[in-house]
């Protein structure tokens, strides 16, 4: 579908937005798994209440955009949305950033960790489809 | 105002995951299945997101602060290690098994259904365990030395 693109392009640039606002005006890296993960591991202390309403905001506002309206079409089998989960959780945190933090904040400032980050990821994500898709058949 | 900023921040972020596509976990496998059927809308997506970030980064250079007064972030380290690979590598798997990564799977929480919150509640255990797992790990290899 031609409209796809356009839908990615906009939303990507609401997702630089995002990050670009967060930057100028807090001084603050817009990484999904950092701002979380701080939470969640006690490492976030300091800053908690700005980390809390972040996540608020990012469940918030597509909550109310799609009404509860929308489709993830994530898969109903419990052992591999459980052990995709925990890899995706345990990865972030020991790489220290994700899609937003590695790759759009890094990559944007030609960051070497951002780069090699998202290279690793990408490529272990294409892999990771690869097997589990056409060669096991599992996803 | 740092918490306005916040809530602001993350609700742009989210809006732009669900309209870019990015909670749809099919169309984010599309775009890692490349030797497949492969959806390029991803693609547009990073550099449309790109786009503001490099200019935000061009502002923010000579300046010390950010507009509310906090310091800007330190340069990026040029070190690379072990850590940074294979956290990338075992989230990268994670990432084309399920189709979520940290972000969208926050942003879909409202509408994700009860898997969408297992993953998410895996996601967040994992998190949390990590340090403990770290601490253990060191311990195990202080003994063995």
């Amino acid at each position: 579908m031609p409209a796809d693109w356009l839908w990615g392009l906009v939303g990507g640039l609401m997702i630089g937005s995002a990050a670009a606002l967060f930057l100028l005006v807090s001084g603050r890296i817009m990484g999904a798994s950092g701002l979380i993960g701080g939470l969640v591991d006690g490492s976030g202390r300091q800053n908690w209440a700005e980390r809390a309403v972040f996540v608020l905001g990012l469940i918030a506002v597509p909550a109310v955009v799609t009404a509860g309206n929308a489709e993830t079409h994530l898969t109903s089998n419990a052992a591999i949305i459980i052990c995709a989960g925990l890899l995706v959780g345990f990865g972030t945190r020991l790489a220290n950033g994700c899609t937003s933090g590695h790759g759009v904040c890094g990559i944007s400032r030609l960051s070497l960790r951002g780069i090699v980050a998202t290279a690793c990821y990408l490529f272990a994500g294409a892999l990771s489809v690869y097997l589990f898709r056409h060669m096991l058949g599992w996803i | 105002m740092r918490l306005f900023i916040a809530l602001l921040a993350g609700g742009l972020f989210g809006a732009g995951l669900y309209i870019s596509g990015m909670t749809d976990t099919r169309k984010v496998q599309g775009w890692l299945d490349i030797l497949g059927d492969w959806d390029p809308t991803l693609a547009f997506v990073l550099g449309g997101a790109i786009i503001p970030m490099a200019l935000a980064w061009r502002l923010a250079k000579g300046r010390q602060h950010s507009v509310l007064g906090s310091p800007l972030p330190a340069p990026s380290s040029p070190i690379l290690d072990g850590k940074l690979v294979l956290g990338s590598a075992l989230f990268g798997a994670g990432w084309g098994l399920s189709g979520l990564c940290p972000g969208p799977a926050i942003a879909s929480l409202s509408f994700g259904g009860w898997q969408g919150l297992l993953f998410f509640v895996s996601m967040i255990a994992a998190m949390a365990g990590l340090p403990t797992l770290r601490k253990l790990w060191t311990r195990r290899q202080e003994v063995s030395i």
